[in-house]
C-alpha cells in the first residue's frame, strides 16, 4: 500500500517540528527517514501512524485520505524505539495481543491465533522464547518480538521508530541485515526512522534526508551519498572536508585548481566553499599543478580497510584523508612528513538553490 | 505525611558497617524506643480491653451502639474506597499521561488534604452544608441533611483520604510512560481494552497499596468526622467516635474493646501492605529471575 504525505505541518508549542512536508512512499518499498534529532522524522512517522494529528496537511493510504482515521483503524504496524512490549505478558501473549483485541466477529479462534503467533515467532527466530517475559530477553530479542507483534495484525504499512537505536553496534548490524532480508520476504510498505546514516544507506530502497522540519533530499542511497543536493546532506552523510576558494568570473578557484561553474553567482559573496569527502582526496609527496594545498601529516591510523590520515594545513585547518592500504604503502607516510593534497571530486553548493556538481581534474 | 513505602535497602557495604558495640547501641535505642512508644501501648489496648474478661469484651462489641458504629464505619469505607480508586486512577492518568495547563496546580490541590488539619476539613463542610452555611437554607428547604448525618461523614472522610490512591499511582504511571498504551492502540485496542489489558495490570499493585492505605485512613479518621458527625449514638457515631464517647464515660473496658477492633484493623493493614510490597518486589524480580529464566522453564 502506498503512502502519500501532503503539505503536513506540526508545531509543539513554539517548536516547529514539521514545516510543509510532502512525501510519497511507493507500495512495497522501504524508505528511511534520516536526520539529526529534532529534524521532525519521528513526528512525521507518528503522524503517518495516527499517533499525532497534523496541524495542516493530509495523509493518504493507497490514494484514500486517512487523515481523520483513528490510529486503531489505520492498520499500521509500529515498532517503538524502546520496544514498548507489554511487560506483564509473555512473548506469546505480546504477539497475540493485536489478534485478541479484535471484535469477536473478525477475531480468529484460539487455534488460529496460536498457529499465527507460532508462525511469526518462527519468522523472527524466537519460537523457543514464547513463554518468557520481556524483561528476560536481550535487547535484540525484544526488538524482534516487537516486530513480530507489529506484524501479527497483518499491517499494510510497517513503521519503525529508530528500531535499532538502543542496541550495541554488532547486534545492530546483524538486525539491520536481517530486517532487509525480512522485508524482501514479506514485502510490506515500510518507513524507518533513523539518525544513523550507515543504517539508512544499507537498509532502505530510498532515503529521505530531513533537517529542521523540512525534507532536504529524497533519493536512492547512491543518489544521496554521491550526489547530495545540499550542504546539509553532504555533511550529514559522512565526513567531509570544506575548502575555501574564490569565484573568478565563471570559475571557482581553489589553490591551483580551477573549476568551471556555469551559474556562478554574479553578485554577492565571492567566496566559494568546496566539499570533498576524505576518500575523494589523494595525497602526494611532491607538489603538482593539481595540488589544492599542502600540510603536515599529524596522525596516521592504518587499522581498518582504509588508512585514515589527519593533515594540518599551514593555515591551521585540519584535513581528513582516506587512502587505500596500497596507496599508503607506496607513499610511505609517517607523522611529521609534508604532503600535498589533491582532490578527485570537489562539490560546490552555491548560495543559489540549484546545486552544481563539478568534477575536478582526475589525478595521476 | 508521606506515603512512600519504607523498604529494607540493599545489604550495606563492609566499609560503612559499624563495629559491634555501636551497632548494638543503635539497635538497642531503636528497639527500646519502638517498644516503649509503639508495642507497649498496643499491648495495653488489648490488656485493658480484656481486663474484665472475655465476656465483658464481647458484650462491649455486640452492644447495639457499638454495632451501629461498626456498621457506619464500614459503610463509610465502602463508599469512600471505590470513589477514591476511581478518582485516584483518573487523576494519576491525567497527570502522568497528558500535558495540560494547570497540571502543577492540580498536583498541589491533590496534596491539600495532607496540608490541612482534619478538623479544618470538617469545618469546611459545616461552613458549606451546615444550617448557617452557604447551601444550608437550600438543603433545609429540600429536606436534605448533610451535616450531623451520614452524607457529611462520607464527605469529610472523602476529603481526608482523597490524595492516598492518586499519590501512590502518579510516580508509578509517570515512570511507566505512555509507550505501552500507544502500542496497544496501534495494535487496534479500543480505549477500554487498552486500560483493562495494559494499564491496569501495570498499576495493580500500586493501586492495591493505595487502596489499603486509603481504607485504613477512612476507618480510622477522627478529627474531620468528629466535627461533622454530631455524635448521635446509633446514628452518626463511627468507631473512633464511639471509642471517645465510651472513654469519656469512664467505660474503659468498653472503650478499649472497641479500640482493639481498630488496632486489629491496623495490624491487618500492615500485613496487607507487607504482602503487597512483597508481591511488587517479586513482580520486579520476575524481570531477571522469574520462573521462565531457568532452563526447565524454557523447555
Amino acid at each position: 500500500m502506498s503512502i502519500a504525505v501532503r503539505g503536513v505541518s506540526k508545531t509543539f508549542g513554539t517548536f516547529r517540528a514539521l514545516d510543509d512536508v510532502s512525501l510519497d512512499v511507493r507500495t512495497g518499498e522501504l524508505v528511511a527517514l534520516l536526520g539529526p534529532s529534532g529534524s521532525g522524522k519521528t513526528t512525521l512517522l507518528r503522524i503517518i501512524a495516527g499517533l499525532e494529528t497534523p496541524d495542516r496537511g493530509t495523509i493518504h493510504f493507497h490514494g484514500e485520505d486517512a487523515t481523520a482515521l483513528r490510529v486503531q483503524d489505520r492498520r499500521v504496524g509500529f515498532v517503538f524505539q524502546h520496544y514498548a512490549l507489554f511487560r506483564h505478558m509473555t512473548v506469546f501473549e505480546n504477539v497475540a495481543f493485536g489478534l485478541r483485541v479484535r471484535p469477536r466477529r473478525v477475531r480468529p479462534d484460539r487455534r488460529e491465533i496460536r498457529r499465527r503467533v507460532q508462525r511469526l515467532l518462527e519468522l523472527v527466530q524466537l519460537e523457543w522464547l514464547a513463554d518468557r517475559y520481556p524483561a528476560q530477553l536481550s535487547g535484540g530479542q525484544r526488538q524482534r518480538v516487537a516486530l513480530a507483534r507489529a506484524l501479527a495484525v497483518e499491517p499494510k504499512v510497517l513503521l519503525l521508530d529508530e528500531p535499532f537505536g538502543a542496541l550495541d553496534a554488532q547486534v545492530r548490524a546483524e538486525l539491520r541485515r536481517w530486517l532487509r532480508r525480512l522485508h524482501n520476504e514479506i514485502h510490506v510498505t515500510g518507513v524507518l526512522v533513523t539518525h544513523d546514516q550507515e543504517e539508512a544507506l544499507e537498509v532502505a530502497d530510498r532515503v529521505v534526508v530531513m533537517n529542521q522540519g523540512r525534507i532536504e533530499q529524497v533519493g536512492t542511497p547512491e543518489e544521496v551519498f554521491h550526489h547530495p543536493a545540499t550542504e546539509f546532506v553532504m555533511h550529514f552523510l559522512g565526513h567531509v572536508n570544506v575548502f575555501r576558494g574564490r569565484f573568478v568570473g565563471q570559475k571557482a578557484v581553489f589553490g591551483g585548481i580551477e573549476l568551471d561553474v556555469p551559474d556562478a553567482p554574479e553578485t554577492g559573496s565571492l567566496e566559494a566553499r568546496g566539499f570533498v569527502r576524505p576518500h575523494d582526496l589523494d595525497l602526494g609527496v611532491t607538489s603538482g599543478p593539481d595540488t589544492l594545498l599542502e600540510g603536515t601529516v599529524m596522525r596516521v591510523n592504518a587499522a581498518g580497510p582504509q588508512v585514515k590520515v589527519e593533515l594540518r594545513s599551514d593555515a591551521g585547518e585540519v584535513i581528513h584523508v582516506e587512502l587505500s592500504q596500497e596507496r599508503y604503502r607506496v607513499l610511505g607516510l609517517t607523522a611529521g612528513m609534508r604532503a600535498y593534497v589533491r582532490p578527485r571530486d570537489i562539490k560546490l553548493f552555491p548560495s543559489s538553490p540549484r546545486p552544481v556538481n563539478t568534477e575536478a581534474a582526475p589525478v595521476g | 505525611m508521606t506515603t512512600a513505602p519504607l523498604t529494607v535497602a540493599a545489604r550495606p557495604s563492609r566499609a560503612t558497617a559499624e563495629p559491634w558495640p555501636v551497632r548494638a547501641l543503635l539497635l538497642g535505642v531503636t528497639g527500646a524506643f519502638l517498644g516503649l512508644f509503639l508495642v507497649l501501648p498496643l499491648a495495653a489496648v488489648f490488656a485493658q480491653a480484656l481486663e474484665n474478661g472475655v465476656g465483658a469484651y464481647w458484650a462491649a462489641l455486640v452492644d447495639p451502639d457499638a454495632r451501629s458504629a461498626i456498621g457506619l464505619t464500614m459503610l463509610t469505607a465502602a463508599i469512600v474506597l471505590p470513589l477514591n480508586v476511581v478518582f485516584g486512577v483518573a487523576a494519576a492518568w491525567a497527570i502522568a499521561k497528558f500535558e495540560f495547563r494547570g497540571k502543577s496546580l492540580l498536583l498541589t490541590l491533590i496534596d491539600l488534604p495532607f496540608a490541612v488539619s482534619p478538623v479544618i476539613s470538617g469545618l469546611i463542610y459545616v461552613l458549606v452544608f451546615g444550617a448557617q452555611g452557604w447551601l444550608g437554607p437550600y438543603l433545609a428547604a429540600h429536606g436534605i441533611k448533610v451535616i450531623f448525618a451520614v452524607p457529611g461523614i462520607v464527605l469529610a472522610t472523602l476529603f481526608v483520604t482523597c490524595p492516598l490512591v492518586a499519590r501512590e499511582l502518579i510516580p508509578l504511571m509517570q515512570s511507566q510512560g505512555t509507550e505501552e498504551e500507544e502500542a496497544a492502540l496501534v495494535l487496534g485496542a479500543r480505549g477500554g481494552q487498552m486500560f483493562r489489558r495494559v494499564t491496569l495490570p501495570n498499576i495493580k499493585w500500586g493501586l492495591l497499596y493505595g487502596a489499603v492505605l486509603c481504607n485504613a485512613r477512612a476507618m480510622g479518621e477522627f478529627g474531620a468526622v468528629s466535627v461533622v458527625s454530631g455524635h448521635i449514638r446509633g446514628l452518626t457515631n463511627t468507631l473512633t467516635l464511639h471509642v471517645e464517647i465510651l472513654y469519656n464515660e469512664y467505660s474503659f473496658a468498653g472503650a478499649f474493646a472497641v479500640a482493639s477492633l481498630l488496632t486489629l484493623l491496623a495490624l491487618v493493614t500492615l500485613g496487607a501492605k507487607q504482602l503487597v510490597e512483597w508481591r511488587t518486589r517479586r513482580a520486579g524480580c520476575a524481570a531477571d529471575t522469574g520462573p521462565g529464566a531457568s532452563p526447565e522453564g524454557a523447555a
